[in-house]
């Protein structure tokens, strides 16, 4: 039974990598992604284009002003002088935010009266758009702050506010950085596109091209079959996770501070969920194309409502129930808590026995189907 | 190039499709889910901060005050009181708090005594753009806990409260904020992406392996009408899609369209253009289904996912990579439709983005065919 298995292995990794393509393109596009997701995948608002349209032009608003381009958030690109500029480089997205300062403000500030300054901010990116808003209030309280303890210095008080101080301390990745988060989480992305991919359609291909017939008249039993034909992309898909550790720890630093055996198993766990997945589309798929299609069909809303990009916690609750059923969330998990936690199995476990469960009843269940499609 | 061989190439297509009717279903189908998955699942709006609460100091009502102000937002959801650490430490391992907060055992006699508390925020930095945000809603429950701490304290001491500086943000485009009417015009130009490439790709690739493309050749039809002939059915599929996004857009999820329809029309066809020719040049290099689909993946979803402004803006990129967007179409395809739904933008604003477009549409339509034909003689 062994040789049977080992002989179909070698067959099929022969066909997947004849193309000498092919075999650039396992390789290149684990690569791709990694350094698409190490260097754009980014949603630190930092250097925010900026415009500045200062009507007043007095000591006090070049103080504000300097507050907002001395902070790393704020990059003034243009500084302009009417109002159609204002909403031209709005429209034409040029900048994300305008900082307005009208006439009086320099005035009020002296008088003791409030005063107060403009920012016209892009919202076609809400998200975006609160966090800049967010910043420009700080600098806003530091420089009333400022000007406070000025008044009370030059009435000679000695006062000191009362406040709370507050002190954060960010856990797991201290600097904040989002690559950190995003790197990890395309070992679960690539493993799971490339699984039920090659799957799928190298055995719609063999369908399609009339070859299975060949395979089912052979001495092979049927599960003899299935296992040649699912380890090679197991393999292969291991091959690309360690890829991308590989060039996630040395190339963009990112911690690993958990154990690669545990990495290993839980993405060997994880991809007989997908391996099945994947021999599951290939039987009711007809073609390749439908094959494909389907495979995104599947990939998309479990790329999506894993965590990778979007958190869980901020969806729906009915979207948050239903997430329990993505195998891809819980992969994450493991993974992210592997890398960036170091956390084990004592952790871990729930996630390892959700993934085996699932794992074992979907590719039972392919299996299954699969005899009865061939037999 | 002849018009009627053209309209047969493109029967032939749309005999293929209607027969593989399962495929067709899913490229409405996909979609349709994709829309539905951003639209209503997916949010950028971060609030209900799962929050773990060590308060040392619960005997007073000074530190109790403070925490209502957690408690009253809705960005925040407290979920558990605890009183060790070891609680803390687990809940944030194990993913069930984001973040916690600790009140010292003296936080309330620091502040009676005018003097700063210390309040220890632990966040779980996994997620940086979370733990940035939840960060900052911390910190301006602090700042304004503080501004109204001072003006009471400076009351009882008969000054009158300083005079305040004040931040007007104006939003535009967006006043309510919804991140939904970012995602949305964004999906839809991925979809276009994906659903144009994609299936372009493969089914000509179809022909290479069957060797049903042999036979296409040896027939009278030239290879312009031949590439054009392909496409049209999809450039059908994309417009459906395009429809079915913008009804979805409007009316299910109320986002605003302020521009002008024809615009949309004209432009979305440019980009399906380029995107078809893309697809076709994509499987006339590969040949094979599996690569071809491959590569489809990696040169049009990925670009789309990453480097076009569809989530992650561009202006955070570095230098470098900010210099590769400008090569990735759907880059200037998203503007157009943000500035369309959101902006009303017209092609006065819009012309150099129209122009890439151009560009992109005619020299992706002009390789595909010189590829195909150096392919095929």
């Amino acid at each position: 039974m062994f040789e049977r298995i080992i002989a179909i292995l070698i067959k099929e990794f022969k066909q997947v990598l004849r193309d000498p393509r092919m075999k650039t393109v396992i390789i290149i596009s684990p690569i791709v992604q990694i350094i698409l997701f190490g260097y754009a995948a980014n949603k630190d608002i930092d250097f925010v284009p900026t415009a500045i349209y200062d009507r007043d032009n007095t000591k006090e608003s070049r103080q504000l002003l300097q507050r907002f381009t001395y902070s790393k958030y704020f990059v003034p690109k243009y500084y302009i002088n009417t109002e159609d500029e204002e909403n031209y480089m709005l429209d034409k997205g040029l900048v994300s935010a305008v900082l307005r300062i009208d006439r009086g403000f320099g005035r009020d500030i002296k008088s003791g009266k409030d005063a107060s300054a403009q920012l016209a901010l892009d919202g076609t990116d809400s998200n975006t758009a609160m966090i800049i808003a967010g910043y420009a209030n700080t600098i806003m309280s530091a420089y009333q702050h400022n000007l406070f303890q000025a008044d009370m210095d030059s009435l000679g008080l000695d006062f000191k506010a009362p406040g709370v101080d507050l002190r954060d301390r960010a856990w797991f990745n201290e600097n904040l950085i989002s690559r950190n988060y995003y790197l990890p989480g395309v070992i679960a992305s690539i493993v799971t596109i490339m699984s039920l991919l090659l799957t799928a359609m190298a055995i719609v291909r063999e369908k399609e091209i009339g070859t299975m017939e060949q395979l089912i008249v052979s001495p092979l039993r049927p599960l003899e079959l299935i296992f040649g034909k699912l380890l090679p992309f197991g393999v292969i898909a291991l091959m690309q996770c360690a890829l991308i550790t590989t060039v996630g720890v040395l190339w963009f630093h990112i911690p690993f501070r958990g154990s690669l055996a545990l990495l290993v198993l839980a993405t060997a766990v994880y991809l007989f969920t997908t391996l099945g997945i994947g021999l599951f589309i290939s039987t009711i798929a007809s073609t390749q194309q439908e094959a494909m299609m389907s495979v995104f069909l599947f990939y998309m809303p479990t790329f999506l409502l894993s965590g990778f990009a979007y958190p869980i916690a901020n969806m729906p609750q009915a979207i948050q129930w239903f997430t329990l059923i993505n195998p891809m969330r819980y992969y994450l998990t493991v993974i992210r808590g592997i890398f960036l936690k170091g956390v084990g199995m004592d952790i871990l476990w729930p996630n390892f026995l959700i993934l085996l469960v699932m794992g074992v009843t979907v590719i039972t269940m392919s299996a299954l189907r699969f005899r009865k499609k061939i037999a | 190039m002849n018009f009627k061989r053209i309209l047969a190439v493109s029967n032939k297509e749309f005999i293929q499709i209607r027969r593989d009717p399962r495929s067709l279903g899913l490229a409405i189908v996909i979609p349709i889910l994709l829309l539905l998955i951003f639209g209503y699942g997916l949010s950028l709006d971060i609030d209900r901060v799962q929050t773990v609460i060590w308060n040392q100091d619960a005997s007073s009502g000074l530190a109790r005050d403070f925490l209502l102000n957690f408690k009253n937002s809705k960005y925040f959801k407290i979920v558990k009181y605890t009183d060790n650490y070891r609680d803390i430490q687990h809940m944030i391992d194990s993913g069930e708090a984001l973040m916690a907060l600790i009140l010292p055992k003296d936080f309330s006699h620091y502040l009676e005594s005018g003097k700063e508390a210390p309040l220890q925020l632990l966040v779980d930095g996994s997620d940086s753009n979370t733990a940035t945000i939840a960060m900052g809603y911390v910190r301006s429950v602090v700042a304004n806990y503080n501004v109204n701490l001072l003006a009471d304290t400076l009351a009882r001491r008969g000054f009158r409260p300083a005079r305040s500086l004040e931040m007007r943000s104006r939003v535009w485009f967006n006043m309510g904020l919804n991140s939904r009417w970012f995602i949305v015009p964004g999906v839809i130009a991925m979809i276009i992406m994906i659903i144009a490439a994609l299936l372009t790709s493969i089914c000509v690739a179809r022909e290479w392996e069957r060797g049903t493309m042999e036979q296409l050749i040896s027939t009278p039809v030239k290879a312009p009408e031949l590439i054009i002939g392909k496409f049209l059915p999809y450039f059908a599929i994309g417009f459906i899609d395009l429809f079915v996004g913008v009804l979805m857009s409007r009316f299910l999820f109320g986002v605003p369209f302020r521009g002008n329809y024809l615009l949309l029309i004209f432009l979305s066809g440019l980009f399906l253009t380029g995107a078809l020719s893309q697809g076709i040049l994509i499987s006339t290099a590969a040949r094979t289904q599996l690569l071809a689909s491959q590569l489809a993946t990696l040169t049009t979803f990925i670009p789309t996912m990453l480097l076009s402004g569809f989530i992650y803006p561009i202006f955070n990129m570095p230098q470098v990579v900010q210099g590769v967007t400008y090569f990735v179409p759907a880059r200037y395809y998203i503007i157009i439709l943000r500035g369309l739904f959101l902006k009303g933008n017209g092609m006065e604003v819009m012309w150099d983005e129209a122009l890439f477009l151009l560009i992109f549409a005619f020299a992706m339509l002009s390789l595909a065919i010189i590829k195909f034909k150096k392919k095929v003689f």
